[in-house]
């Protein structure tokens, strides 16, 4: 099963490729979009890049070591990120963060071991109105405070084992 | 459509989303399904109002009632009160905090009475994935004077007379940058739209995007037509997910309608836009290195010159405008040069965008005449300082700016008096410090920022800023010394002679402005190794008070070392030698026993 999606992803980003009409530059957006299918750039992706966009594995590399956005390690399955912006900060992000380095044990940037949750910090996501701002995986939380992050956890847990049961069902 | 006879307005950025109006949305379009209003009563979605912190926000037309903190329960009582019965809402109406009761029209609000926009005339008002509601609001008309009416010279000429200048950060004049490009000879020639909003903390240039993305459009292809190019790139944040969206929309419409594209009305003018995403790093805000990431490349800077005007994108001429300073020319042309210079200053004509955040009451977008003072801005518009604390400084300009204090609120606002007081415009970034907020921590957080998004090209950026943030560590931890303070000073000076780009020239700036206007809050860390703030948390001593403990035990039993013994129904006390500072007796501690100095 698992090797029959892998193959999808390459036909699904070879497609990609051939629909990009001027190559030059193309990079970064084919990086975007691969990351999106596989959800983190292994180093298999990037030879497979290489090879694709006719570019040394070295300079991509380089560029996907450059930029924040992209990731050479799997993700877990929710993405916890403390928005670490200037309005947020001034409003006590740091110790939201703290809070939820220590209810996953885990620290930013790090996944747990079950692979259920990647911590890590965002630089404003522009709903400072809302500060301080927890956003799990598309789901913005504002106005947090540090005893609701184990309520936040705990409703994200819930919502996987809903979405497992939907599964099994 | 001729029916409806009332339009609801429903905030869809991303503060208002952020708090469930896409929720209060469908509750809205059902309730009004159930009713049989469908054909009388529209809802809208739009962009931002500005006024985030009263999210979310409807504004229902013509009556020009305007609710606040809407919730999607209370999608019923506006369908049966208001629309059926034509009876307003008291409870979602904006309170007066000054005890005039409630306010009805976005007019009598204070955060909206001293704006004036420009920039985000169409903001709040327009449904931006609808390129009809645009036109109607006047949208590409001033592409097509300028097309049909103007030479390319003469549309230089008026952006030079409106005096209007880049509202990214540096403030360089607009119809120079045009004319410069215009200059340079070469049958190839780029307009880049620069929406890499990186400042944290700055949202003005997405919440135009997210709002009137096609005002944008219409001023690159307007650019393209004064300097002479046929492509365009938008260089946007992978991050703003819903501004990228409504640009997808929006250029697809302009094309279906022939506004982008090829011989657009019929003039033989052709012009495209390609959209290019970032992917987090903040120095591609600065226009060398986003050339380089448009290229598909590390986003590092090159040395100026040869200047983009010249060679910058696949080394053909290159104009980098910012997203607010477009989204000032479509009103340039149709208003003329001599009105927008009629608004702010002299030097600084027009509005800028402020992104009003931090302790302040009305957190938003606000667009103010440049010349307006800070304290109209945060006390007036901004509401004051949240939970009556005092105001202990305002930082403008983002990771590049600096701490302004009390002394200087009275100052007219523009680029050079920012500038002249060790801040910066920046792109307009504002964050409100309140006394509980410490200086060094605020300054530690900007360097660690800046270390963080260094690219690493530049010797004084890359371990300038690495020497002084460790130098700052020290500082917050009480390991902090005299020769610090000078070395520090010296630091920073040297790393602004002698970085490569922007990012590192003006990375020291919240360092030396801190420095500069708190000097006794170094001193106190420094000296007398303590926090006079409360918050740098090596210095801070927790400490129980007897007469306040009731002895409930909480504090002993979160306690991660442990350190807090005592007795239930005791005084208990706090082992210092043992303690970690962690606060979280002081957060649980429903007494207020816990003393943190």
């Amino acid at each position: 099963m698992a090797g029959k999606k892998i193959h999808g992803g390459y036909l699904e980003l070879q497609d990609y490729i051939d629909s990009i009409k001027d190559k030059r530059g193309a990079l970064i957006a084919v990086l975007h979009k691969a990351q999106h299918i596989f959800g983190y750039l292994s180093d298999e992706v990037i030879l497979f890049i290489s090879e694709k966009l006719d570019l040394p594995s070295s300079k991509i590399y380089g560029v996907i070591s450059f930029y924040s956005y992209f990731t050479t390690k799997p993700r877990g399955e929710n993405v916890v990120n403390v928005c670490l912006g200037t309005a947020c900060f001034v409003r006590g992000a740091d110790a939201i963060m703290k809070e939820f380095e220590r209810e996953l044990k885990i620290h930013t940037g790090e996944t747990t071991e079950d692979g259920k949750y990647t911590l890590s910090g965002l630089r404003c996501i522009g709903a400072c109105g809302l500060a301080p701002v927890v956003m799990i995986n598309d789901k913005v939380y504002g106005r947090v405070e540090v005893d609701q992050v184990k309520k936040i956890i705990d409703e994200n847990k819930s919502e996987i084992i809903t979405n497992m049961e939907e599964i099994n069902e | 459509m001729s029916n409806v006879r009332m339009h609801l307005l429903v905030c869809g950025g991303t503060g208002c989303t952020s708090s469930d109006s896409l929720k209060l949305l469908d509750h809205l379009n059902e309730s009004i399904k159930q009713h049989g209003l469908s054909e009388e009563v529209e809802v809208v979605v739009t962009g931002c109002f500005g006024f985030c912190e009263k999210g979310p926000i409807i504004k229902v037309y013509p009556d020009g009632v305007f609710y606040v903190s809407v919730k999607p329960e209370d999608a019923e009582d506006i369908v049966t009160e208001h629309i059926i019965k034509g009876r307003q809402i008291d409870r979602l109406l904006f309170t007066d905090p000054h005890g005039k009761g409630k306010l009805e029209g976005q007019k009598d609000l204070p955060f909206y009475k001293k704006q004036i926009r420009i920039a985000l005339r169409n903001c709040g008002f327009i449904d931006p994935e609808n390129i009809h509601e645009s036109l109607a609001a006047d949208g590409y008309k001033a592409l097509g004077k300028c097309l049909t009416e103007l030479t390319p010279d003469e549309v230089i000429d008026t952006v030079v007379q409106s005096g209007l200048r880049g509202r990214g950060g540096g403030g360089f004049p607009t119809g120079l940058k045009w004319k410069y490009t215009r200059k340079s000879k070469s049958k190839e020639k780029y307009i880049i739209c620069n929406a890499d909003e990186g400042d944290p903390g700055a949202f003005m240039d997405r919440s135009i995007l997210e709002g009137d993305p096609h005002s944008v459009l219409e001023a690159m292809a307007i650019a393209g037509y004064a300097i002479g190019a046929e492509h365009g790139y938008i260089y946007i944040r992978a991050e703003y997910p819903l501004a990228i969206h409504r640009l997808v929309v929006a250029i697809d419409q302009a094309r279906e309608l022939g506004l982008l594209g090829e011989d657009i009305l019929g003039t033989g003018f052709n012009f495209d836009i390609e959209l290019r995403y970032g992917a987090g790093a903040f120095v591609c805000g600065e226009e060398t290195a986003l050339i380089h990431s448009i290229e598909g490349d590390r986003g590092e800077p090159f040395t100026k010159p040869p200047f983009p005007a010249e060679s910058g994108v696949w080394n053909q001429p290159t104009c980098v405008n910012n997203v607010e300073t477009l989204a000032n020319i479509s009103p340039i042309f149709l208003k003329g040069a001599d009105w927008f210079r009629s608004i702010g200053t002299e030097k600084s004509p027009g509005t800028k965008v402020f992104a009003l955040a931090g302790k302040v009451n009305n957190v938003g977008l606000v667009e103010v005449p440049m010349g307006i003072t800070l304290r109209e801005v945060i006390f007036n518009i901004g509401g004051g300082i949240k939970n009556n604390k005092k105001f202990k400084a305002v930082q403008t300009g983002g990771p590049s700016g600096g701490c302004i204090t009390e002394e200087y609120l009275d100052i007219p606002i523009d680029y050079e008096t920012l500038g002249s007081i060790g801040s910066m415009m920046g792109s307009g970034g504002m964050i409100v410090m309140d006394e509980d907020n410490c200086m060094v921590d605020i300054a530690k957080f900007y360097l660690e920022f800046t270390v963080d998004e260094s690219c690493g090209k530049c010797t004084p950026c890359r371990i300038g800023n690495k020497r002084m943030f460790e130098i700052m560590v020290n500082i917050a931890k009480g390991k902090g010394t005299e020769q610090d303070l000078s070395d520090l000073r010296e630091l920073g000076e040297i790393i602004k002679d002698t970085s490569l780009c922007g990012l590192g020239q003006t990375a020291p700036n919240p360092v030396l402005s801190t420095m500069k206007y708190f000097q006794d809050e170094y001193r106190a860390h420094v000296i007398e190794k303590r926090c006079p703030a409360g918050v740098c948390q090596d210095l801070l001593i927790y400490h129980i008070l007897p007469d306040k403990c009731v002895g409930c035990t909480a504090c002993a039993r979160v306690c991660p070392v442990p350190c807090i013994s005592g007795e239930v129904k005791k005084v208990h006390e706090i082992d210092q030698e043992l303690c970690i500072k962690c606060g979280a007796c002081f957060a649980k501690c429903k007494f207020n026993a816990i003393e943190k100095r």
